[in-house]
């Protein structure tokens, strides 16, 4: 990498189609994040939180200006190498958890490493390192449906840090879980981004959430509209 | 990876159970409808080569032109010989004499004054020669209703439909009117030995079967046959062969000005049965091309609706870093392999139920019975090696294709779409 920071965003510009003219979801925006950070993209619905986290997830690619992640520019990447750049170095959590209902936890846990071609016995164990990161060692073999939605979300962070990754992007992790499964999954990334030194991303509105940022960057109408370190985190 | 789709098949159901259902209902009716076709198509043509056409037939070229007269006054003379080079020059063909004839059954009662009378349909095969295939081949022995076979010259047996109406039982007298080779008026008495059904209505009409020697001699047919008939070993009609032998006797014996010279015409050149030879071939063609169509259009249906209920699916394994030309490609593989679980279903239920038509024919007499072209009154199908494998083509092409045109919606969409709509 050329420099110290894991994503870099130079004058990010993105616009979407709406009839014949555009919508400008993010507005000229800079911003870089090093290694190990636990930041958030935090501001209200529509403020473009979203769109960000998709562009340095290299699921989407900027109207203008540059991301850089891992040293690579998203716009430049093809399919094949974004999909490499999500494989390798990016987990994604989502809001409504989104396993593979029809597949077990070790199953949902185990798909990203199925595309890594990892041999099996190895799966096995890093797919049940990740199930202990999370304590769900015992339900490996229960179906996402026999899980609370505690349970879910922590195997959707199994299922991302799985893979070892350097950055993980979560996208309102807590916003179907009640206050104690919220905090019960903040301390697990917390937990994980201190023995890891995975770099966290959230893009949240949700106070529980914030309180555990080390970084907050608010974001309104598209253009960031502070970007602070916290002074008291929840510990 | 195969496991994984195998998983993901075997426990969502919505996934797999209709295409399954699709394809092996599919498969089943495409390896059914091709054993049944087979099997009816086939039956009619052996039907008409052991009766009528054989696989090859030599006439003299003028019975040929009004052979649906059988016009005895036409026939081949010197038979004796004729057959004599046929088996040299074709040694692993079966050749055997036929002489039709027609004319009028008299039964008379005790004091020997007509009791009934009746049109007769009569044949005249080789039965009392040792060795003689022709009465199994025409299925003469299975078709004897009561009585028994002729055992010596003079000796009949007569259509049971015949010996019904007029209430003849074997043991009985009967005199059978024709008229010879020559023209004059024939008579000849017989003593029924059997009644016969042949399960045929155009063959049951007045049937009346004798020995040949007898019919040579009412008929004043000495050396002579209206029909000498080629049968391949095999008991198969080989369309190739027949062709080449056919060639090469015509070559060899027929000539252009003798209308009396003999000439041989293959099973196909004779009642329509090339056409229908091509027929039962482009049927099973159609079949499958029919199916392969209708099945293809309600499968990439099916790949429709299950690609938009799976596009969440799609979104997570795209942001697990899954590149979209290898989901697209474990679709297909899902495809193929539901297409032959759905395969081996549709072949076993399909070749099951041929089978089961083979071993119990279904009667369409009612429906045969007017006519006029030879046909068996029961219908079956035939298992033939080429259904267990046939119902694969419909199934894994259909299956494939239909899951190839579904799936290309996953190119069309954005990634970030996809993963969007993970959210809705």
């Amino acid at each position: 990498m050329e420099n110290s920071f894991i994503i870099q965003i130079d004058h990010l510009t993105k616009r979407f189609p709406v009839g014949k003219g555009y919508f400008t979801a993010l507005k000229d925006i800079s911003l870089s994040f090093g290694r190990g950070e636990f930041a958030g993209l935090v501001g209200p619905s529509g403020s473009g939180k979203t769109t960000m986290l998709n562009i340095m997830g290299s699921l989407d690619s900027p109207s203008q200006g540059t991301a850089r992640v891992m040293g690579q520019s998203v716009s430049e990447l093809s399919h094949k190498d974004s999909a490499r750049l999500r494989n390798r170095h990016i987990g994604f959590i989502f809001q409504t958890f989104n396993l593979l209902p029809v597949y077990t936890v070790f199953d949902n846990v185990e798909f990203a490493l199925l595309l890594q071609k990892i041999p099996s016995a190895r799966r096995k164990k890093m797919v049940m390192d990740a199930l202990e990161w999370v304590g769900l060692t015992d339900k490996a073999h229960s179906r996402p449906n026999m899980l609370s939605g505690g349970e879910s979300q922590r195997v959707a962070i199994a299922r991302a840090i799985v893979k070892k990754p350097e950055i993980l992007l979560a996208d309102e992790p807590t916003a179907n879980l009640d206050a104690e499964n919220s905090h019960h999954i903040l301390r697990t990334m917390q937990k994980l981004n201190e023995q890891l030194k995975t770099t966290f991303l959230f893009a949240t509105h949700d106070e529980k959430v914030m309180q555990y940022l080390k970084r907050k960057i608010s974001l309104r109408d598209g253009r960031v509209e502070k970007d602070e370190v916290a002074e008291t985190i929840n510990l | 990876m195969i496991r994984f789709l195998l998983k993901g098949i075997l426990r969502d159901k919505s996934r797999s159970v209709l295409p399954v259902l699709v394809v092996s209902l599919g498969v089943m009716l495409t390896v059914f409808l091709s054993g049944w076709v087979t099997g009816v198509f086939g039956d009619v043509i052996d039907m008409n080569a052991r009766f009528n056409t054989g696989h090859v037939k030599v006439m003299t070229r003028a019975y040929a032109h009004e052979r649906d007269q059988k016009p005895n006054d036409l026939a081949l003379l010197g038979t004796t010989e004729l057959i004599r080079q046929l088996e040299k020059d074709y040694p692993d063909m079966q050749w055997v004499e036929r002489i039709y004839f027609g004319g009028l059954l008299d039964v008379p009662d005790e004091k020997g004054e007509t009791r009934a009378q009746g049109p007769a349909s009569g044949q005249a095969v080789d039965l009392l020669s040792p060795g003689s295939r022709e009465a199994e081949r025409m299925n003469i022995t299975h078709s004897v209703v009561s009585g028994k076979m002729p055992q010596r010259q003079g000796q009949a047996l007569i259509s049971h439909e015949f010996a019904e109406r007029f209430d003849v039982k074997p043991g009985d007298p009967v005199t059978v009117f024709a008229s010879t080779m020559y023209g004059s008026m024939a008579f000849k008495n017989f003593t029924v030995s059997g009644t016969l059904r042949f399960g045929n209505a155009m063959l049951d009409r007045g049937a009346v079967i004798v020995d040949i020697r007898d019919a040579r001699q009412a008929l004043n047919m000495e050396d002579a046959a209206g029909e000498v008939l080629g049968f391949f070993e095999q008991g198969k009609y080989l369309p190739g062969k027949a062709l080449e032998v056919k060639n090469s006797f015509n070559r060899k014996y027929s000539r252009q000005e003798d209308e009396f010279s003999p000439m041989m015409l293959t099973l196909g050149d004779q009642e329509g049965l090339d056409e229908m030879l091509a027929y039962s071939e482009s049927v099973v063609g159609i079949v499958i091309f029919v199916f392969v169509l209708a099945m293809s259009l309600v499968l990439w249906n099916t790949g429709l609706l299950g690609g938009l209920r799976r596009y969440g699916e799609f979104g997570v394994r795209l942001a697990l870093g899954e590149e979209k030309p290898h989901i697209y490609k474990t679709l297909i593989y899902e495809a193929f392999i539901i297409g032959l679980i759905g395969s081996v279903l549709g072949s076993a239920i399909g070749v099951g139920l041929s089978f089961y038509l083979q071993e119990h024919a279904v009667d369409f007499g009612s429906m045969t019975e007017n006519m006029g072209m030879m046909m068996p009154s029961e219908f079956r199908a035939v298992v033939t090696p080429q259904l267990f494998y046939i119902g694969f083509i419909p199934g894994l092409f259909a299956m494939v294709l239909g899951n190839a045109l579904s799936g290309i919606g996953i190119y069309r969409r954005q990634t970030a779409r996809l993963f969007k709509e993970l959210e809705v």
